[in-house]
């Protein structure tokens, strides 16, 4: 497929909207190739700004056409697991003392799931995290508690768009309608 | 006392052990893409029911399949990998020959050490890769059936020369391998490396 500049697409595409036209095969092919763009785009940045690390990488290769929705499906159980994780890990900052043994064993899950999916920056957080369970500081652990949710739910919401921007791009469009 | 696969196939039935949902789907899934049979429980005492180690004294699980190897995590709540693999090294004989796998996100040397003390084959960083099971399953290939005695010799042989084999670590820094094809890499080094992570740390 050649390469083509997007506004020259979009410029060619505005002049296909017209619903009359028999052109719908012609902008859906179009639109096909600038949502792929667009996805590889989305998926590059999340590398590049390292949402992402290799082992996202190693997830998408285990996808097949007998699992085509493997990742996406790997990525929802975290999600799942991480809602009951946080949440435990919440109740268990708002004791006093504090039980640093159960804390880094939560953590420590959090950790491991967020790792499994590629999940760097959160990694990092949850690393920082278990440093100060390690050190028996409270305050730290609360502190970076914040960034771990933070940084969760940064990715959490890049990959939902990302996977709603799959599924656009995924099956093939049969039916031509305005965007 | 020889083993030998299921039909003189090449599918091994992986019993997989792993308390995190999301580990466990993805090492079912890491198996099942290289051509082995999988059953995955989310705890210790739940693999040594699926063993029959819990009562009935029979190697073969519920389902009559018997199990090739087991890969199980290290941390998980209630009884660890290593309790685990302890209880499946000292029952009946049968059993104790399975191949127990140590799959861990810490690398402590003093876990690793331990593990293959009590007589771990292997000791892996998570997240695992596909390059690890592709690895793992040659090795479990390559010593089925008659290779029980010999193996046995090899592996005496290499306690009682610590400097005869590589890098110790070669096999818990797999995560840093980026092989990906089926076949194991050629250098002189990984074909001593299933026996070289019984070398001593």
């Amino acid at each position: 497929m050649p390469a083509s500049n997007a506004d020259t697409d979009v410029e060619i595409m505005n002049s296909f909207t017209q619903p009359s036209l028999n052109s719908c095969h012609i902008s859906s092919a179009m639109e096909r190739n600038q949502l792929h763009r667009q996805l590889a785009n989305m998926r590059k940045s999340l590398f590049d700004q390292g949402f992402l690390d290799e082992q996202f990488i190693q997830l998408e290769e285990l996808q097949d056409d007998a699992n085509p929705n493997f990742v996406e499906e790997v990525v929802t159980l975290y999600y799942r697991d991480s809602t009951r994780l946080i949440l435990n890990i919440e109740q268990a900052l708002d004791k006093s003392p504090l039980d640093l043994t159960k804390l880094d064993s939560l953590m420590h899950q959090f950790k491991g799931s967020s790792s499994s999916i590629g999940a760097k920056k959160v990694k990092l957080e949850c690393t920082q995290f278990k440093e100060y369970c390690k050190a028996a500081n409270g305050e730290g652990c609360k502190r970076t508690f914040l960034q771990v949710k933070k940084e969760y739910g940064t990715l959490k919401k890049k990959l939902e768009a990302y996977f709603q921007m799959a599924r656009q791009v995924g099956p093939v469009e049969t039916a031509c309608r305005p965007k | 006392m020889t083993r030998r696969v299921s039909c003189g196939s090449e599918e091994l039935h992986v019993l997989a052990v792993d308390d995190s949902n999301v580990d466990r789907k993805v090492i079912e899934k890491l198996l099942r893409i290289s051509s082995c049979k999988v059953t995955a429980v989310d705890s210790g005492s739940r693999a040594l029911q699926y063993l029959g180690l819990d009562g009935e004294k029979n190697s073969v699980g519920f389902d009559g399949l018997k199990v090739n190897l087991i890969m199980t995590d290290y941390s998980m709540p209630g009884m660890t990998g290593y309790e685990l693999l302890k209880k499946i090294k000292q029952k009946s004989s049968a059993l104790r020959e399975i191949p127990v796998v140590i799959m861990s996100s810490e690398k402590v040397l003093a876990r690793i050490d331990r593990c293959l003390e009590e007589g771990a084959e292997e000791f892996l960083m998570k997240p695992v890769k596909l390059s690890d099971v592709k690895r793992l399953k040659s090795f479990i290939l390559r010593g089925e059936g008659d290779e029980h005695g010999k193996k046995q010799t090899q592996k005496r042989k290499l306690e009682d020369d610590p400097s005869s084999a590589s890098s110790p670590l070669s096999s818990s820094t797999s995560s840093l391998s980026d092989d990906l094809s089926p076949s194991p890499p050629p250098s002189p080094s990984s074909t001593l490396q299933p026996l070289s992570k019984r070398n001593r740390l």
